[in-house]
């Protein structure tokens, strides 16, 4: 079987995501990528060394510049003639665009696998999680995304694609990029993060969250995360949110401070290696998969543990 | 301008899901259902723009059981003008779902098509977007600002690293994420009044889709279970307990 993966990249560099949708491509048959954007010949090179890649397809088109899914779907589903699976990470861009190319291949998606079972059949989370389920697809081509948390990353090195350009596709005029508020952050990125500390709606305000979270992060070298309702509180921007509607994490320790524990919140990261909670409430259900829970005030606490550790 | 809003009726969010013990799905016999949390946000968002004079009538559509009829009665006391279910006991995917929205599309001529982002129980996050391939119109997923400006929509959208905003030609496709706005609550009075409001039951076959699934569920099982680990004393023996797991400054 040939796979396409769609590679994520911010223009210059691949993004991890796509490391773990090569590994989950790699149990289906022979791994192609795709590479599309504006200016792309160094992501293309850097696509090019990820371990065990045959060929690169390299769309380079200013229509290709923003992931506009208008744009990219028609390509993919041109490129998908000779191609039996399409795969991509289960990011923002990978789900915003696979559905899309899915039905313009007549093909129905099998969303955030984490497991491949066989040629056809995979495992998927559905109910946030409370459940998985298997599948098998009867179509006649794959398309699927990949949760990046289920699978290994691939070697970004070590490999030796051939780079091929692709001149099919351009602008269909029907939408355009206008801007986008991207945080920039010194941290590690939330979904390859190993420590992550996150705060919930106990701060009570964004000073809190600034004056509590983040020295204990900063401490640690951590990405910082939170639950909806800090979210929707406005003490940190949505980039931030763990869970079923946010990211999806599962870091070597995860920090869970003053956070309840809705099926919501554990869907995020109930996969963490270790969870540590803090709260003040003995019965929150954050303690059911807390490896180490502490009941105690947080505002009290936190600065203590940062001080200490 | 018409909007179209998609709605489905699902396990009730505060509901723990419990996986059934032959394998073959979730219990949702004698459970709490109601409208997706995402599909109220679109509602809401609808009546907003018929509040600012954008939209003229607002249509919900719902595929599913007989009991779906409940959750576009719940969509027309919050406000949609008339309903379309589309009856059937079969779980319908999101392509084939895809399919009768388009069709309802053709005969309808919305101007915005305001779906959720994903529903809460089968998590596909994929409806919307095949609508918008089979349309061949734009894509507004992950919502959080929707601004009708003449005969485009810009859309704030949620992503991965914070905020982007796209321009689209309408008709568009727009899928609501969990900040777009606070829905409101149906007030008594329009919970009565939408019971003499229209709703037209169809069936798949009326719109020529076929509903055969192209994905078999094989079995439905448990994850795995996360045991709860210990209840330390104080700071000082958590810290023990991650120095000793090599985690400090
Ligand atoms: C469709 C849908 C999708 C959702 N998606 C997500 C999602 O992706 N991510 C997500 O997180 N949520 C999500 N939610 C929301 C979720 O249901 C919860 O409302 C949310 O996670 C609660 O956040 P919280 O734990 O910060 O707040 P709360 O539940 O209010 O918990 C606050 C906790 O802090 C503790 N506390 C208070 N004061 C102190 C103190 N001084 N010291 C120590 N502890 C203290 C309390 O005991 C309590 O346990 C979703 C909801 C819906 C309906
Ligand atoms: C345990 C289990 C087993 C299943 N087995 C099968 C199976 O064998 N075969 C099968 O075909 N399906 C099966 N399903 C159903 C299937 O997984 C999904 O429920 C269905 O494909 C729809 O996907 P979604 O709701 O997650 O779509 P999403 O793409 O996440 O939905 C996005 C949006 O589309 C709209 N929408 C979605 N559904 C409807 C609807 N019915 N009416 C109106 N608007 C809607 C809403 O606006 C919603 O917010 C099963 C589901 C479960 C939970």
């Amino acid at each position: 079987m040939k796979t396409l993966v769609w590679v994520e990249h911010d223009g210059s560099a691949v993004k991890d995501a796509t490391l773990a949708a090569v590994t989950a491509a790699s149990k289906l048959g022979e791994v192609h990528l795709l590479v599309a954007g504006s200016g792309v010949d160094g992501v293309a090179k850097a696509a090019a060394g990820i371990a065990g890649v045959g060929k690169v397809h390299v769309a380079d088109n200013a229509a290709f510049g923003h992931n506009l899914p208008e744009n990219i779907a028609p390509l993919v589903a041109d490129l998908m003639g000779s191609h039996d699976a399409f795969v991509a990470p289960a990011t923002t861009t990978g789900k915003n665009i696979a559905p899309r190319v899915a039905a313009l291949l007549d093909v129905m998606q099998i969303s955030e696998i984490l497991s491949v079972e066989g040629p056809k059949t995979f495992t998927r989370p559905i109910y946030a999680g409370n459940a998985i389920a298997t599948v098998e697809s009867s179509d006649a081509k794959l398309v699927l995304t990949v949760r990046g948390t289920a699978f290994e990353k691939a070697a970004s090195t070590g490999g030796s694609g051939a780079v091929e350009a692709v001149s099919a596709g351009g602008d269909t005029g029907i939408s355009s990029f206008v801007g986008a508020e991207i945080a920039k952050q010194d941290r590690p990125e939330l979904t390859s993060a190993k420590i992550i500390v996150s705060g919930g709606r106990a701060l009570g305000s964004s000073e809190k969250y600034q004056e509590v979270i983040v020295p204990l992060a900063d401490k640690l070298g951590a990405a910082l995360g939170a639950s909806r309702a800090a979210v929707d509180a406005g003490y940190v921007p949505n980039d931030y949110q763990v869970g079923q509607t946010g990211k999806i994490v599962a870091p070597e320790v995860y920090f869970a401070i003053g956070i309840s524990g809705a099926i919501q919140h554990l869907a995020g990261m109930k996969d963490s290696k270790t969870i540590v909670a803090i709260n003040k409430d003995e019965d929150a259900p954050i303690f059911q998969v807390a490896d180490f829970g502490l009941v105690d005030d947080l505002f009290s606490a936190v600065p203590e543990l940062t001080a200490k550790i | 301008m018409k909007i179209l809003v998609p709605v489905k009726r699902v396990l009730d969010y505060n509901v723990k899901p419990r996986v059934k013990s032959d394998g073959t799905g979730v219990d949702l016999a004698n459970v709490k259902m109601s409208m997706n949390p995402f599909d109220e946000i679109g509602v809401e968002e609808a009546i907003r723009l018929k509040e600012k004079g954008v939209a003229t009538e607002i249509v919900a559509v719902s595929v599913g059981p007989a009991k779906a009829q409940e959750t576009l009665r719940t969509a027309l006391a919050m406000g949609a003008d008339r309903a379309i279910l589309v009856q059937t006991d079969d779980e319908v995917e999101p392509l084939a779902l895809a399919k009768i929205f388009k069709a309802i599309a053709d005969a309808e001529g919305p101007g915005l098509v305001i779906l959720g982002k994903q529903a809460i129980d089968g998590d596909n996050n994929q409806t919307g977007q095949m609508l918008a391939a089979l349309t061949g119109w734009a894509q507004g997923t992950f919502a959080s600002a929707v601004d009708v400006e003449g005969d485009h929509v810009s859309v704030t959208r949620e992503v991965d690293g914070g905020l982007e905003t796209v321009k689209l030609k309408l008709p568009a496709i727009v899928t609501t994420d969990l900040r777009l706005n606070e829905p409101r609550y149906a007030s008594l009075p329009n919970i009565m009044k939408a019971k003499s409001k229209p709703l037209d039951t169809k069936s798949p076959a009326d719109y020529g889709v076929d509903t055969a699934p192209r994905v078999k569920t094989v079995k439905v099982s448990e994850p795995p279970v996360r045991s709860a680990g210990v209840k330390v004393a104080d700071v000082d023996e958590l810290v023990a307990k991650l120095k000793a797991m090599g985690v400090h400054s």
